[in-house]
Formats: C-alpha cells, sequence, structure tokens
C-alpha cells in the first residue's frame, strides 16, 4: 500500500484542505493527525458564541468520526506528532514511525501566553480552540465580570459577544487605540465607543501586573494602579505560529513556516498552510487567504502544481455593535488618509500619489461600500 | 425571501437585498445562487458549506 497524503491538524485549514483534496482524488490514502479532538468546527465563530447561543457543542460542525467518512480519510485524533524525518519521507508519533507520501502542516498558531504575578493564573484562559472554548464557558458559568487581556481583532470580538452575553467587559491592553497597527485611529473610536455603549470599559496604556484570588473572586492590579475586581481574565493578546517541529526538522522557518507560492517548505514533499504558514512573507491569520491556500494546494497534491494567488484580504470584525470592515495597505506601499463621515459611520480610504485605493476601514453603515471598494484594491500576491 | 448565514465566518446572504455588487440581483433566491459561488467574506465555497436559514 502507497504511503498515504498526511496532514497534521485539523482545524479550519487542515480539513478544507482534505476536503478539496478529495474532490480531485478519490483514492489516494489520506491521514489526518490532531493533537485535539478532531471536532470540526469554525474558528472564527468562537468569538459569537453567546450572540447565538452556542455553548462549544452548539459550535462544534461535526464529529471527527463524520469527518472521516466524508473524507474517506483515517483522522487519528488526541496524537501529537514528535518529530519530522524529512530525509526518509516520515513522521514520528513517539516511538511510532508514519511514512508520508507528502506531508502537510496545518497546526495553527499558539496564543502568546504574558507572565503575570499572583496566585490566579488558573483563571486565565486563552480562547484558541474548540477545546479552549468549551473550558471558557464552564468557568464563566454563573460568572459576571471579565477582564479581557488585548485589544486587538479577538479582544473586540470577545468583548462584543460577552457584553451580549451579560458579562460585565473590562478590556486592558498597552496601546492607545483598539486595534493597532490593524485600524485607523478614527474608524477605532467608532468601534470603541460602540463596545462602550454595550458597557465595556477600556484601560488602554497599561498591563496586568498581577491577579490573585479575593474574597469574592478575582483582583487585577494594573501597572498604572488601577485594581479591578473580576471573576476571570480572558487572554487575547495574540498569536504565534507554531514552527518549532519544523525548525528542528530542518525546514527553514521565519515568522510562520516558509512556504512558496505552491505552499512548499524549503523541503520536497511538505508543504504547509494556514495560520503556521508564511506565504511568499505573508503570515496572514485569516480565514480568505487559509481557503485560496487550501483549493492551490489541492491541486498540487493532486498532481497539478498550483501558485497560490491572493486578491485583496478585506478583514471582517465582528463587532455587531459597530459593523466593520478592514483592509489594510500592502506592506511596503505609503499612502495618504481621508476619513469621511461621523460617530459608528466611518469610512476611512487610504490612496497613493496617483489616487489608486491601496487600503481602506469601514464601520456602521459605511460597510455596505465595501463590495464596490474591494474591486478596487489592489492584490497581495498576483 | 429569507436570509442565510455562512457557517464559517457569519456572513449573511439576504435574499431580498442579493448582492449587486457580485452580479447578483436583488430578490435572488439562496438555490439559484451558483453552485461555484464563494462567500465573498471568507471563501468558503457554497457546496461545502450549505448556509444555514435563519429563523
Amino acid at each position: 500500500m502507497s504511503a498515504p497524503v498526511v496532514i497534521v491538524g485539523t482545524g479550519l485549514a487542515g480539513y478544507n484542505l482534505a476536503r478539496e483534496f478529495r474532490k480531485l482524488d478519490s483514492q489516494t490514502p489520506l491521514l489526518l493527525i490532531t493533537a485535539d479532538d478532531g471536532r470540526s468546527y469554525s474558528k472564527p465563530m468562537l468569538s459569537t458564541g453567546f450572540g447565538k447561543h452556542k455553548d462549544a457543542d452548539g459550535l462544534s460542525m461535526a464529529e471527527p468520526g463524520a469527518m472521516a467518512e466524508q473524507l474517506q480519510a483515517e483522522v487519528r485524533t488526541h496524537t501529537r506528532i514528535t518529530g519530522i524525518d524529512a530525509g526518509h519521507q516520515r513522521l514520528w508519533i513517539g516511538e511510532e514511525a508514519v511514512p508520508y507520501r507528502d506531508l502537510v502542516l496545518a497546526w495553527g498558531a499558539e496564543v502568546i501566553r504574558v507572565p503575570v504575578a499572583g496566585d490566579a493564573g488558573d483563571a486565565l484562559f486563552p480562547i484558541n480552540d474548540l477545546e479552549d472554548y468549551a473550558r471558557f464557558r464552564l468557568a464563566a458559568a454563573g460568572k459576571r465580570r471579565v477582564l479581557l487581556l488585548g485589544a486587538g481583532l479577538i479582544g473586540c470580538e470577545f468583548a462584543n459577544d460577552l457584553s451580549l452575553g451579560g458579562y460585565q467587559v473590562e478590556l486592558v491592553a498597552p496601546c492607545e487605540q483598539v486595534m493597532p497597527g490593524l485600524l485607523h485611529p478614527a474608524a477605532a473610536a467608532a468601534v470603541q465607543a460602540g463596545l462602550e455603549s454595550l458597557g465595556a470599559r477600556f484601560h488602554l496604556g497599561p498591563v496586568l501586573s498581577s491577579l490573585n484570588h479575593a474574597s469574592e473572586g478575582l483582583l487585577a492590579r494594573l501597572s498604572d494602579g488601577t485594581q479591578i475586581a473580576c471573576d476571570l481574565v480572558v487572554s487575547a493578546v495574540g498569536l504565534r505560529p507554531r514552527i518549532e517541529l519544523a525548525a528542528a526538522a530542518g525546514l527553514a522557518v521565519n515568522r510562520g513556516v516558509m512556504v512558496d507560492r505552491q505552499l512548499r517548505t524549503s523541503h520536497a514533499n511538505i508543504y504547509a498552510l494556514g495560520d503556521c504558514a508564511e506565504v511568499d512573507g505573508l503570515n496572514l491569520l485569516y480565514v480568505m487567504p487559509l481557503m485560496a491556500c487550501a483549493r492551490a494546494l489541492a491541486q498540487t497534491l493532486a498532481g497539478q502544481p498550483t501558485a497560490v494567488r491572493y486578491g485583496a484580504m478585506p478583514v471582517t470584525v465582528k463587532t455587531p455593535v459597530c459593523p466593520l470592515v478592514v483592509s489594510p495597505p500592502p506592506r511596503g506601499l505609503q499612502g495618504e488618509w481621508t476619513v469621511e463621515g461621523s460617530g459608528s459611520d466611518i469610512k476611512a480610504l487610504c490612496r497613493d500619489a496617483s489616487g489608486a485605493l491601496l487600503g481602506y476601514a469601514l464601520t456602521g453603515a459605511a460597510v455596505q461600500e465595501k463590495l464596490a471598494l474591494n474591486k478596487q484594491l489592489p492584490a497581495l500576491l498576483a | 425571501m429569507g436570509k442565510w448565514q455562512c457557517v464559517v465566518c457569519g456572513f449573511i446572504y439576504d435574499e431580498a437585498a442579493g448582492l449587486p455588487e457580485e452580479g447578483i440581483a436583488p430578490g435572488t433566491r439562496w438555490e439559484d445562487i451558483p453552485a461555484d459561488w464563494i462567500c465573498p467574506d471568507c471563501g468558503a465555497g457554497k457546496m461545502d458549506f450549505e448556509m444555514i436559514e435563519l429563523a
């Protein structure tokens, strides 16, 4: 029997690649390996659970057994690979050697953990996958006050969703605006005002210095001296692509596992896509580029080497209190911003010297213009 | 006229509004959208992710 195509990871990247591959090749054995329970779910939906009245089980779309049947694949759950022997086209699960025809790394990114002093580190929840979400929902049941670390995209989405769920949200982040680096300040102010209208409180500037158990819940101390009583803490300070195993196997890594436009790593027969991959220098932690990569890589694995192309990649941020869609200018391109609108309806456009649109941030009613504007945006990987 | 939601990213397709910028006229029913259509927000395919009908 020939060696299988092996995909490590069963998030959106792993399962969608398998799905696209099976549309083209129904014969080649396919093995998916995951450290998690292997349930199929959509990660972006984790920050919408309260608004949709769905817990972790409600957000699960399929059990691993159903996925295996649908994909004509073997799905090994709760299984962590421990090494890659690129020279012999095999990987290691402890002492067990698993040969592969082609290996695909789709193991995602991990949360950045910030060290926090005090005796209540156990009350700090990162939410990076469905199992994290299940743990958080269990801990949050019956609680009322949530401290959120991080004012990035995920922090803001959780601030909105937790507020909808009836929680008092306090958000702490060492920056001057929400979503710095992604968002024009005028749009950031609109989103922040929207979240504040739901009752969320912002502490922008300081960091969490210590977290301790108190007589009732927890007491958080911030670096500016502020003290906040809360019941649990959600950490959303950012993600870092998983690269250690790839680096140990001798694959080229940078921010992510480096791959070319065909999603090929520095070693033959090993590919990467999704949050762990740095595609031609771009590590985009969003669904749209991941889907583009899954379609291209499926072609390549089925015998038709195909380069991935990225058009514009606008990001829709799930802050329903103040809808937001943002497309930051591509790296290395400079432009001038103009801002129209007021209140929650902001249209911020970035144009180069010739007037060509490079990027935008749209909030509130202005998001309706996104499809028309998208046609004017430059492609990220033409 | 109903509304359909992408199970991957939450995008809502409103049959009454259509997606005129994508050439889908207002009033186009979900079942009349081509099978190769992909979600404008996340790129998920119509075939793979039957959107769910919102009540």
